[in-house]
């Protein structure tokens, strides 16, 4: 029976990925393009307005992490049929008033995306590539909560269009499990690690967190090591932030749960670090970690400042309008709650409550920002295709604060580009601010100049 | 019997004042004082065009013929009291059974017309109301002038004093006499003023009237019998104190037929009326329309109005020796009505009276706008403040930290208190105060600097202009004499107390068989942070205090500086005396150490005399600083926040290398609340 199932969805979706190889050749013969798109996609100033990766929002969850802020519902009645035609819809809105020709990786997150019916990855994914290219090697992750129910609907996910899974392992041991308010075990989670191996090999990530209640670097020590033994080739390490308004926070606040101190959570990140590089895992970002290169392309696309496109309550997106003309970019938020969100689709046919228009000096920030999260940082030529006015050398060169973090050995800036040292990437938070000044004071006066020019504005609307 | 001592000070005040009982008091007055804070607001800035039909009103009252009330038959008084001993409900009483005001539950603190006065329970700047009351067939005219009860307000006090021959001092039944009391009590019998004592609150449960009497007899020589005991609540034996005002306070000695001599006693400022004069006329009369001259400055004017206070003003065609009332006189500026000033008749010059010494401040603080933006905002709330208040001295002043501001005196601090809760209520400015200093003097020894000074003492208000010990011969403190009255359980404690604050005992007497008056001489410096707050708390709440200057002591002084990796952070330092340079650097390096966020390197924050560094602390560098998701749906909510910090950046003061923000130095400077 299930069987069975799972062969119809594989009948019925993957031609549709296929098809997309058509659509690749009328894109190609448009003459616009010229080469075909990869994974890591070319770095053309022209690729940037026409390509962009896709963000998913699955708003809901079976229950509420006590740790965790994000948005997310806890459903009273199922609407899941409604959320999937909603965020088709929005997508095919979104994709049209962008000028996108080709979304380069999709990631479905949430919530917990693996309590969506596949049927629904599937049709989202299905309109994707109705209208625009969708390369069949195009990476599609899923974040799953490893569940004995999340983990039997992989194969199905699997089969609907999606080839890598980022599983919320979060940790090893089943009592801070309970803490954190996760809905599963230990043993669940090495299980459905498994199942995600056999299905995508090497396209597997796991997510954990440190500075839990309780841990101490020993057992983090181990407990890291524990799982090295059965991950794959990509682990995302993060240090658990107590948020506002959280059950853990209120609990910390109370005294009722301590979380080790600052210093003991850099000493467990150091130590992971290290543990993972020992293990052929290399640090690619703040947070990640991969083998093989199996790195995360979409992520890896925010970092690079490049566009996205984010559907679904609360999603954000950067990507520049087609009727605009694709100059300037625009950060765009959806409206947050999920029926509020899918009404307005409904009757408006499209769910985004705010357009920022970025400036120039914005996205420039963006790109630093982002970039530097990165161990290669910034390349000159990646920060060319953003700022061709000025370059590295000319914006950071001068600033006393950036000679001391250079001097210090937390930052460098060589013939490559711009980046982080490996004590300094720890550090980034507090470099960031100054270097965000020092950007400011070298951008502004030139883009007053411009804006002199051509005495354009900048406008915000609300929706 | 006790020296009579010379006061021209102030009193500790303390939080305990702005906690229990004021609260208490704010709580039952709540809506009253809304109701009345409108009135006042409306007579202060009368911006409801309200003027026309007062005046109409007034002028129906204008036929009050005062002639009938030769000086015989005229009391001027004033009620004196420790805070919340029932001063203000007496005088209400007062009031309503004079006719002065309607009888009505909603009479509470009818003179106390300032927010800040309702709030805390004290009376700030004093009220005249003038009371006309029939006694074995005679009328009477009872001029009731009200008085700060702080002696912090001393100032308001003596001023009062001297229109009166007689006063009321108030003492709880149940808390006997306080420390304010003894300080109230001298004040009145060093101006050789007719004292009643009156034992108030006789109605509460616990009141021991008989015991307070004793009290009073021991303390102030005046025997038990003489003291009236009341209810001011209820109204119980109140007349008593209305026919003891008669009978027992003489009549002012002042002559009808004399040449016009009036005190100027209080003034304020009005937008639309100009400068209105309180006068206590000591000799001849006064008529709308006279030309009178004010002694200090020579300059004459024509009296426009005139009238009495009762509480509200009512105005008469004249005022005659013995009386006391208002004059407006076309006077456009406070200063013209100089508090202490004389004023007479142009035809007929007289000798000007002794007049009031200034107001000396005793506790300086830095005051700075929230933001230099509110700068001309603050000043002008500032000065318009200062029109009515005299006794604040204003000198402008700049910080690196907090930006342009200014450094003000105070007579006490809570006269500080009181000056900052106005500026914040009626003038809606937020300000940064910063933690109360003292003036210290230095005796030069430098033959340069004396010269460059004019003299060989100086007075040091700010630290940075503290002299080096090689050109000083000998550094002054100012020091005061504090009365501690508490139960006898406490005082093991209390003197621990005040020898940890460099106290010296100068008397302990006990004032019945439970409690104990204990006198200090203190340096004022060790009482102007928290210690009323420590007394008040490690005695349960029941020990008093209050002080009085009593000049300066030769003291080891000391720079201290604060270090930030070395460097000095020049709006910190400090001056303390040299035992106390520990305590006050350790705690200053502590406090800086919660405020400044951690940096990417480690910093030394040192407390250092000269080049000694006598305490550190230490801020660890940031090992890990760096959020650890950001993908697409964080960028904004982290943009944001770093652009804030960018933000923050440029207006962070650097010291080497050390970023401090605004806060820090707010956190370090300001006074705890």
């Amino acid at each position: 029976m299930f069987h069975r199932i799972r062969k119809m969805i594989r009948y019925a979706f993957r031609p549709a990925a296929r098809a997309l190889l058509s659509r690749d050749l009328c894109f190609l013969s448009d003459g616009t393009g010229g080469k075909l798109i990869e994974f890591d996609p070319s770095s053309g100033s022209a690729d940037l307005s026409r390509q962009a990766s896709l963000y998913v929002h699955w708003p809901y969850c079976l229950r509420r992490c006590t740790y965790c802020n994000f948005n997310k519902y806890i459903p009273r009645e199922n609407r899941d049929d409604l959320m999937t035609e909603c965020l088709q819809r929005e997508t095919e809105t979104l994709l049209q008033l962008s000028q996108v020709s080709s979304i380069t990786s999709v990631f479905f997150g949430g919530g917990t995306p693996s309590l969506a019916q596949p049927s629904t990855i599937a049709a989202v994914l299905n309109t994707v590539s109705r209208q625009v290219k969708l390369s069949e090697k195009a990476e599609v992750t899923l974040e799953v909560n490893p569940t004995p129910v999340g983990m039997s609907k992989l194969e199905d996910f699997y089969h609907a269009g999606v080839n890598r899974f980022s599983i919320g392992v979060q940790s090893l041991q089943d009592e801070d499990l309970k803490l954190l308010g996760r809905d599963h075990s230990a043993h669940q989670a090495l299980q459905t690690i498994e199942e995600a191996r056999r299905l995508c090999p090497g396209r597997v990530s796991v997510d954990v967190m440190f500075g839990r209640p309780k841990q101490t670097v020993e057992s983090w020590e181990s407990e890291l090591s524990e799982l090295l033994k059965v991950c794959d080739d990509h682990v995302s390490l993060y240090q658990l932030t107590l948020e506002r308004g959280t059950q853990l926070f209120k609990q910390v606040q109370r005294g009722e749960v301590t979380v080790p101190a600052d210093d003991v959570t850099a000493e467990m990140y150091q130590c992971a670090r290290r543990t993972l590089q020992q293990h052929g895992f290399q640090q690619y970002e703040v947070s990640n970690f991969a083998r093989h290169s199996a790195v995360s392309h979409h992520n890896m696309s925010y970092w690079k400042g490049r566009q996205y496109i984010g559907v679904g309550p609360g999603a954000h997106g950067r990507f520049a309008l087609l009727e605009e003309g694709g100059v300037t970019r625009e950060a765009r938020t959806q409206t947050l709650e999920p029926d509020v969100w899918m009404c307005e689709v409904q009757q408006r046919g499209h769910g985004t409550r705010r357009r920022i228009k970025l400036s120039h000096l914005e996205l420039l920030e963006e790109v630093l920002v982002m970039g530097m999260r990165m161990t290669e940082g910034i390349h000159h030529k990646h920060w060319e295709l953003f700022c061709p006015e000025l370059g590295l050398y000319e914006i950071f060169g001068t600033s006393i604060e950036v000679q001391e973090f250079l001097q210090s050995g937390k930052l460098i800036l060589d013939t490559r580009g711009l980046r982080c040292s490996w004590e300094g990437l720890a550090l980034l938070d507090s470099m960031l601010p100054a270097l965000l000044v020092e950007l400011e004071r070298q951008i502004s006066p030139r883009l007053q100049k411009d804006y002199a020019a051509d005495g354009k504005t900048e406008k915000t609307s609300i929706m | 019997m006790l020296p009579v001592v010379r006061r021209c000070g102030e009193t500790s005040l303390l939080k305990w004042i702005s906690q229990s009982k004021i609260y208490k008091r704010t709580v039952q007055n709540h809506t009253t004082s809304h109701i009345l804070m409108r009135q006042r607001r409306m007579k202060r800035f009368p911006v409801f065009s309200s003027s026309k039909k007062t005046i109409i009103t007034r002028a129906d009252k204008d036929t009050t013929d005062l002639s009938e009330f030769t000086t015989d038959r005229i009391r001027n008084f004033c009620i004196i009291a420790h805070i919340d001993h029932g001063k203000s409900t007496l005088a209400d009483r007062l009031l309503e059974m004079t006719g002065a005001i309607a009888k009505s539950d909603r009479n509470k603190q009818v003179l106390d017309k300032l927010q800040v006065e309702r709030d805390r329970g004290i009376t700030v700047k004093a009220q005249t109301a003038s009371l006309f009351y029939n006694h074995q067939g005679q009328q009477y005219l009872l001029n009731l002038i009200d008085t700060p009860g702080h002696v912090d307000f001393n100032y308001e006090v003596s001023r009062s004093i001297s229109a009166c021959q007689g006063v009321l001092l108030i003492v709880d039944a149940n808390q006997g006499v306080q420390a304010q009391t003894v300080a109230n009590f001298y004040l009145a019998f060093e101006a050789e003023l007719t004292v009643i004592p009156v034992i108030n609150k006789i109605d509460l449960k616990n009141a021991d009237p008989e015991r307070v009497g004793s009290q009073i007899e021991k303390l102030f020589d005046i025997p038990r019998e003489e003291c009236i005991k009341i209810s001011a609540k209820l109204g119980t034996n109140v007349e008593k104190v209305l026919e003891a005002v008669v009978d027992r306070i003489p009549p002012p000695v002042a002559r009808t037929d004399d040449p016009f001599k009036a005190l100027v006693f209080d003034s304020s400022f009005n937008h639309y009326r100009g400068v209105i004069a309180n006068i206590a006329v000591f000799g001849g009369q006064v008529r709308k329309g006279d030309r009178i001259v004010s002694a200090h400055l020579g300059k004459t004017y024509e009296v426009n109005e005139l009238g009495l206070l009762r509480p509200e003003e009512h105005q008469t065609q004249g005022l005659s020796a013995g009386q006391v009332g208002y004059i407006i006189a076309g006077m456009k500026d406070v200063k013209e009505a100089q508090i202490g000033d004389t004023l007479y008749h142009r035809e007929q010059p007289v000798e000007a009276l002794p007049g009031f010494k200034p107001a000396r401040a005793m506790v300086f603080a830095g005051m700075y706008p929230m933001d230099q933006s509110e700068y001309q905002g603050l000043r002008s709330a500032i000065e318009r403040l200062t029109l009515n208040d005299s006794s604040v001295s204003v000198q402008r002043d700049s910080s690196i930290a907090l930006g342009a501001g200014w450094r003000l005196g105070f007579l006490g601090l809570l006269h500080m208190e009181v000056f900052n809760q106005r500026l914040e209520q009626e003038y809606n400015a937020s300000v940064i105060v910063t933690a109360p200093t003292v003036p210290y003097k230095a005796i030069l020894s430098s033959a340069k600097l004396i010269k460059e000074h004019g003299s060989e003492e100086i007075t040091i208000v700010n630290p940075v202009q503290f002299p080096d010990r090689s050109v000083v011969s000998e550094y002054l403190e100012p020091v005061v004499l504090g009365t501690i009255i508490t139960p006898d359980t406490y005082t093991g404690k209390i003197i621990s107390l005040c020898l940890s604050r460099r106290a010296v005992q100068k008397n302990m007497v006990y004032i019945d068989d439970q409690r104990v008056m204990m006198k200090y001489l203190f340096p004022l410096n060790e009482i102007v942070v928290d210690f009323y707050d420590l007394l008040k708390s490690l005695s349960s709440g029941y020990a008093s205090f209050d002080y009085e200057n009593a000049g300066y002591q030769s003291a080891d002084l000391i720079k201290l500086d604060i270090l930030l990796n070395g460097l000095p952070v020049e709006e910190l330092t400090t001056i303390a005396h040299k035992d106390r340079a520990y305590t006050t650097g350790k705690a200053m390096c502590e406090r800086l150490q919660d405020a400044i966020p951690r940096q990417m390197f480690e910093i030394a924050v040192q407390a250092a005399i000269g080049s000694k560094v006598i305490a550190r602390e230490t801020i660890k560098a940031y090992r890990k600083n760096v959020l650890a998701k950001c993908y697409g749906g964080d960028i904004s909510r982290k943009m944001k926040l770093l652009k804030k910090q960018a933000e923050g950046k440029k207006k962070m003061r650097l010291i080497g290398r050390v970023e401090v923000p605004k806060d820090a130095f707010i956190n370090v400077l300001k006074r705890d609340k």
